[in-house]
């Protein structure tokens, strides 16, 4: 081994010119992997937690016959994210759905909420508003609004409420400024204490935020909620985790995946389209790899007939040539890696979400090129290996 | 085994060497029977096409008689596979060739160095030490860490010398190691092997073209066509060389 390394770092040396070009190209190969993967992978953890950051994973809520017979016509998913009308069933036993939720697996928080829609209004400007009631620290770990404030502080006692950016620039509310909201148990004043910036324009222009106990007062449900936002542990189980609060409460679960399958559906073409991108770039440098090695052991022939005669094993050739695949793999993987996450770094000062460098994509990418390496290397490892010494020496055969 | 066959390094009985198959088969060599014994210095002539070079890759164990049989210091070499004939190879046998002589991707000491280091698995001092002095007796001091192709030729093929008795071989095979030399280089490499073969005892069989050379060894083989024609003194053999020109 040590010997087979010794002589796979001469002749690497000896060929130095073919051995730096291919170098490069193995460099710029896993940096091309990296890159790809890294820009691909932040793009989506981006676009997830933009969408999952403004909604909860999955709505828990009373089943609801009438709405299972529209769903079969289809289109009617958004009525389940904000309810166009008030719903008057109560959710029997919402407590206790609280407590089994919160010990289900993989389900990691449960807000009990009550929405409903009102009309907000200040002066003569009027606006559709959706109030809606939680409690604050329940409700941070479905929608973190108060991370969100633009102004103001996250405060709903009393008549105190949270209003997005949009809906107070429509109304011109300003913090402490009096609004009306009515509903159909009539009007309540409540008042500016935060204006919130989520970036989800369904919240900031038709959101009110207010206590759970001022929501219920306002919608008319004393001690009742609407729905139960979950959190879950690994978001692409949400699914799986709603079908089965489904079947074991028969209370109606949807999923974020559900309510987003265009989402879903772009994310999955991403992933395969990233995963088609490296998995050409890592043939292109196999290719690349095995080309270099061929013409090396055609242009070696003398050499592995001499070193044969003079005591060198077919395996020990084999394990010579096979190490130079494996030495373009490592320091291909090593600057590779290192140019891959400068680019992506690099890009990510430019671009408008963050680019993150996750270690399993480069431990990935290290790893896939020492095997670029070794797999390239084979078939030139394996005729090496079979020359007969004897038409080696000769130059022909 | 008798006191004979313990004398002997090499023993070949009707071998013969076949290339090709069905219609495009030729037979090169033709049933040779030769013994070479312990420190023998041995001269393989004959015309271009003979055979020479294809006898003597049967006998360095880089090739595989078609059929007769082969023994190396008692052993017959027929049956062994692959592994074990790189084995005894390296054990026994020390080659300087023609062409190739070195590996150019090696320092000069790495080269003299090899046949050891393949045995070991690897460099060590003693080999280093070893690897000097012979190339300092080939008169190559401090030439180690060149690469071959800064030296001349006949350099090169010093450097080849020094490798071929790195491991202490009791056998040399050298097939026409003076070929591609200007005179003085390749008298300056044949006194080298002979020296060799003076101190140390070392068996050599030398293809050679160069009647001067051959006349300088103990024994001449001529080979014509595949078969051994003559076999004795240089003075016999090639008596009779010049005898037939005449
Ligand atoms: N691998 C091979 N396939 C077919 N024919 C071969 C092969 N090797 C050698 N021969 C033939 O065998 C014959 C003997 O070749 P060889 O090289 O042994 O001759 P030689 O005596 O060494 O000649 P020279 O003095 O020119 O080196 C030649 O006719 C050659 O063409
Ligand atoms: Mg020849």
């Amino acid at each position: 081994m040590r010997l087979a390394l010794h002589l796979a770092w001469r002749f690497l040396r000896e060929g130095r010119a073919q051995s730096i070009l291919i170098l490069a190209g193995v460099t710029i190969g896993v940096a091309a992997y990296v890159f790809v993967s890294s820009i691909i992978s932040s793009l989506q953890k981006d676009l997830l937690s933009r969408t999952l950051g403004t909604q909860a994973q999955i709505v828990v809520s009373p089943p609801e016959p009438e709405s299972r017979v529209l769903r079969d016509e289809g289109g009617v998913f958004l009525r389940r994210v904000e309810p166009p009308e008030p719903r008057r069933r109560p959710f029997d036993g919402w407590l206790r759905h609280v407590r089994t939720l919160e010990s289900t697996d993989g389900v990691s928080a449960v807000c009990p909420k009550v929405a409903g829609p009102a009309l907000a209004a200040r002066g003569a400007a009027e606006r559709a508003v959706l109030v809606v009631g939680a409690d604050p620290s329940r409700l941070r770990e479905i929608v973190d609004l108060a991370s969100k404030l633009r102004e103001g502080a996250y405060r709903t006692d009393g008549d105190q409420a949270l209003v997005g950016d949009g809906l107070a620039d429509e109304l011109g509310l300003r913090l402490g400024a009096p609004f009306r909201v009515t509903t159909d148990r009539g009007p309540t004043t409540l008042r500016v204490a935060g204006i919130f910036d989520s970036g989800a324009a369904s919240l900031d222009d038709g959101w009110v935020v207010t206590s759970l106990r001022t929501a219920q007062t306002i919608t008319g449900r004393p001690g009742d909620v609407t729905e139960l936002d979950l959190r879950v542990d690994d978001v692409y189980e949400a699914e799986v985790i709603a079908a089965s609060i489904e079947a074991q409460t028969g209370l109606e679960a949807v999923s974020w995946m559900e309510r987003n399958r265009d989402l879903l559906t772009a994310l999955q073409s991403q992933d395969q389209s990233s995963t088609m991108i490296r998995v050409f770039v890592m043939l292109a440098v196999a290719m690349g790899i095995a080309s270099v090695l061929v013409v090396s052991v055609v242009q070696r022939r003398g050499q592995i007939g001499i070193l044969r005669a003079i005591g060198a094993t077919r395996r020990l050739v084999l394990g010579v040539f096979l190490l130079q695949g494996a030495i373009f793999g490592v320091i291909g993987a090593l600057l590779g890696v290192g140019l891959g996450a400068a680019f992506a770094k690099g890009l990510g000062n430019v671009t408008l979400f963050a680019i993150e460098l996750e270690p399993s994509i480069l431990i990935g990418a290290a790893l896939i090129s020492l095997a670029t390496g070794l797999v390239s290397a084979l078939l030139p490892a394996r005729s090496a290996a079979r020359l007969d010494p004897a038409a080696a020496i000769r130059g022909d055969g | 085994m008798s006191a004979e066959t313990n004398d002997a390094m090499l023993e070949l009985e009707a071998v013969t060497k076949s290339f090709g198959e069905g219609e495009a088969r030729v037979e090169v060599l033709h049933g040779i029977d030769l013994r070479v014994r312990r420190g023998e210095l041995v001269a393989l002539v004959g015309p271009s096409g003979s055979g020479k070079s294809t006898l003597l890759n049967l006998i360095g164990l880089l090739d595989r008689a078609t059929s007769g049989v082969l023994r190396v210091q008692g052993r017959e070499v027929g049956p062994l596979d692959d592994a074990a004939l790189t084995k005894l190879r390296g054990e026994t046998l020390g080659f300087v060739f023609q062409f190739h002589h070195l590996v150019p991707a090696l320092s000069v000491v790495e080269n003299v160095m090899m046949p050891a280091a393949l045995r070991a698995g690897g460099f060590d001092a003693a080999m280093r030490a070893r690897a000097t002095a012979l190339l300092e007796a080939v008169g190559l001091k401090g030439q180690g860490e060149r690469l071959p192709r800064q030296l001349s030729g006949g350099m090169q093929q010093r450097v080849a010398v020094a490798r071929a008795l790195m491991n202490d071989p009791p056998l040399v095979l050298a097939d026409e190691p003076t070929g591609n030399l200007d005179t003085q280089s390749s008298d300056q490499v044949f006194e080298l092997l002979r020296e060799r073969h003076r101190e140390l005892g070392t068996a050599f069989v030398i293809v050679t073209h160069d009647p001067t050379l051959a006349a300088r060894c103990e024994r001449v083989v001529r080979l014509v066509d595949g078969r051994v024609v003559a076999d004795g003194t240089p003075d016999e053999v090639l008596e009779d060389r010049r005898a037939r020109k005449a």
